[in-house]
């Protein structure tokens, strides 16, 4: 187990470095001058010439990769252009964000995409079947950017008034203050500065306020979240539901789901002991797989719904030259990405041992 | 029992009883199986549609689809369904929107098959090379392939889009990239299967010059699941233009496109939610066929399911 692990990892190394290489170049190659971006009608060419060389941009290419690399492994991403602070205090701002809305969104795909995926499965070809597979066609077929203007539509303006509404954009009510945690159980006194950590974990809105009790805040935050939630998910949803229908039936088929029943043990059992057990494998794969097209959808979901996440602010950041948040903010994503697979491979060893011993 | 001991000799001596039923080949038999299916049926209707709005774009539009019609036409902005003999109705700029979704067809399936064709071409030379070469070639390009595989597709697009400029062709192109490791992986691994076939095998103690094997043995063997790999990337990619389109990274004004057109009218969405409603529709029409459409391929084409 463990030199798989090490194996695995072995491989995951050459990805990351490909990574690093690939979103710096890619921020150097977007056409247009930092300086001038950032300073606007400010910039002459002698300001410009100073705003080079305080940061680094007059030096070659490949020193600048060397720096990039060095201040990464000190955990300094740089600061960004636009906004004048440190891409970490970004982060720290606006990942929390995304990480709610997207485990928002995987939690409902794996609710019910895995239950619809059963019933499929168990009842083959019937009404019910045909209905979850004609749903997930058309779930995968669904524009996430659309999906989300016709939530918006029917939620805010055909319920309005009645107890379905929801609102249709932002993440809380306009003016709502919520007290972060730290503050709360008196860890940090109030106005003091708290610790980078503290205010990340505080800036998961829904996760703070339910934690603290704040039940207004945690109420208006949940509201918030559903219809981005629901739209994000619906792509993830269907293929979750496909790909549990197509590994539950080829193990139903199996000889040993049929010496269970022959034992006489309760369908339910055999379907969900044996059958689902076995048949959650590939289904795993495609979970960590999906998160990769979440994100893809968080920029379309966020800029919908007015959400000033990971997906918005990348957006913002490749339109305005903020090279150095295009750099950190997609560095962060791909490496989550990367990270959640080799999770994913390395549960996959663990929950089925003959991928250890082939690999 | 017997009747069946008899018949090989009867055809071994030139009997004249005709098989029932021809031989079909490999392809006779899929086209045979894709007909009988329901979904690539369906799926096959619902591009028919969309060809013919493609084709015949200037026979069915009422209007031409980048004029503005204020003033002469005696449009306003954003009229109803119906509305002073516009069929569905006009856009914020006053243009008729029944021709402007017409014609959006046409943009939507050039985006998407030009987008997975480029991509099916790269990625089936990486594919072969990996695979029928193998050593540090395989691994360079398909560590290669892992990277591209690390970003989310949408967001490496728009890094293309930004570094290369807004644009269809540049959209186009993003994509197409952005799909290259898809194709170049189910390539590799057919050729991986191929290559150690006794067929193979024999040419190269024949001597059949590599190039000859590559093109005539490995390449056909391996085009089944890539035939089907590419109908279910038309899919994604004619999503992934429109979301670009719709980022205003892809198509530009005036030209009509259904992403474009939907990101134009999205703050009307709650006073002419029809302007949104509809290309959003067609969109997902488009995509919709061609996911059916690959799923049934998948069905016909797997020998194994054959009935």
């Amino acid at each position: 187990m463990g030199s798989f692990i090490l194996r695995r990892l072995a491989t995951a190394f050459p990805v990351v470095l490909g990574i690093l290489a690939v979103v710096f170049a890619i921020a150097r190659l977007v056409p247009g001058d930092p300086c001038r971006a950032a300073l606007g009608e400010r910039a002459t060419d002698e300001i410009c010439d100073a705003y080079n060389i305080r940061h680094g941009l007059d030096r070659s290419i490949p020193y600048q990769f060397w720096v990039y690399i060095k201040n990464l492994v000190q955990g300094d991403l740089g600061d960004s252009f636009r906004f004048g602070k440190p891409v970490t205090d970004l982060m720290v701002e606006r990942l929390p964000l995304t990480i709610e809305l997207s485990a928002c969104a995987l939690f409902l795909a794996v609710l019910i995409g895995i239950p619809l995926g059963v019933i499929s499965a168990y009842k083959h070809n019937s009404a019910a079947d045909v209905a979850t597979m004609v749903g997930a066609n058309v779930g995968v077929s669904m524009p996430v950017f659309w999906l989300g203007l016709m939530l918006q539509y029917f939620f805010a303006v055909t319920l309005k008034g009645t107890m379905f509404a929801l609102p249709p954009s932002g993440r809380l009510d306009a003016g709502m203050l919520p007290d972060p945690f730290y503050e709360k159980w008196g860890l940090v006194e109030e106005g003091g500065d708290a610790h980078g950590v503290f205010d990340f974990i505080a800036n998961h809105a829904i996760f703070n306020s339910l934690v603290t009790g704040q039940w207004d805040v945690f109420k208006s935050a949940s509201l918030h979240m559903i219809l981005p939630a629901v739209a994000l998910s619906t792509i993830p949803l269907a293929i979750i539901a496909r790909m549990t229908r197509s590994a539950l039936l080829d193990v139903l088929g199996l000889d040993y789901i049929r010496t269970a029943r022959a034992k006489g043990q309760t369908e339910r059992l055999v379907v969900l002991r044996h059958g689902l057990r076995n048949a959650l494998l590939p289904v795993v794969t495609v979970i960590g797989l999906s998160l990769g097209s979440l994100m893809g959808g968080a920029i379309l979901t966020e800029t919908i719904f007015n959400l000033t996440g990971v997906g918005k602010t990348l957006f913002d950041a490749i339109e305005s030259r903020d090279y150095t948040v295009v750099q950190g903010f997609t560095l962060i994503v791909a490496l989550g990405f990367v990270v959640v697979n080799l999770i994913v491979d390395i549960l996959y060893s663990y929950l089925d041992p003959r991928v250890r011993a082939q690999a | 029992m017997s009747e069946a001991m008899i018949e090989p000799a009867a055809v071994a001596l030139g009997s004249e009883r005709e098989p029932t039923t021809p031989p079909r080949g490999l392809w006779g038999t899929a086209l045979r199986q894709l007909f009988r299916n329901k979904s690539a049926l369906v799926g096959m209707t619902m591009l028919a549609v969309i060809l013919i709005m493609a084709v015949f774009a200037p026979l069915i539009a009422t209007h031409p689809p980048n004029q503005v019609m204020l003033g002469a036409g005696g449009a306003r902005p954003r009229m109803g369904i119906g509305e002073g003999g516009f069929l569905l109705g006009t856009d914020g700029n006053g243009r008729d929107l029944f021709s402007r979704l017409i014609y959006g067809s046409r943009v939507s399936l050039v985006a998407g098959v030009g987008a997975v064709s480029f991509a099916v071409v790269c990625g089936t030379l990486i594919g072969l090379f990996a695979g029928y070469f193998g050593g540090w070639l395989d691994s360079t390009l398909m560590r290669l392939m892992d990277v591209l595989l690390a970003f989310p597709s949408l967001l490496l697009a728009i890094f293309i889009v930004t570094v290369f400029g807004a644009g269809l062709i540049n959209a186009i192109l993003a994509i197409a990239i952005v799909s290259i490791p898809a194709y170049a992986r189910v390539i590799r691994s057919a050729v991986l299967s191929i290559r150690e076939t006794d067929f193979v095998k024999a040419d190269v103690v024949l001597g059949v010059s590599t190039a000859r094997i590559i093109m005539h043995r490995v390449l056909p063997n391996s085009l089944t699941p890539l035939i089907v790999q590419a109908t279910l990337g038309v899919a994604t990619a004619v999503l992934e233009v429109a979301a670009l389109s719709f980022l205003g990274l892809g198509v530009q004004p005036p030209t009509a496109e259904w992403g474009s057109m939907l990101s134009g009218e999205r703050n009307q969405v709650f006073t002419s939610p029809h302007l949104v409603f509809l290309p959003g529709l067609l969109i997902m029409w488009n995509v919709l066929a061609f996911n059916l459409l690959g799923d049934g391929l998948r069905d016909a084409l797997d020998p194994r399911l054959a009935k």
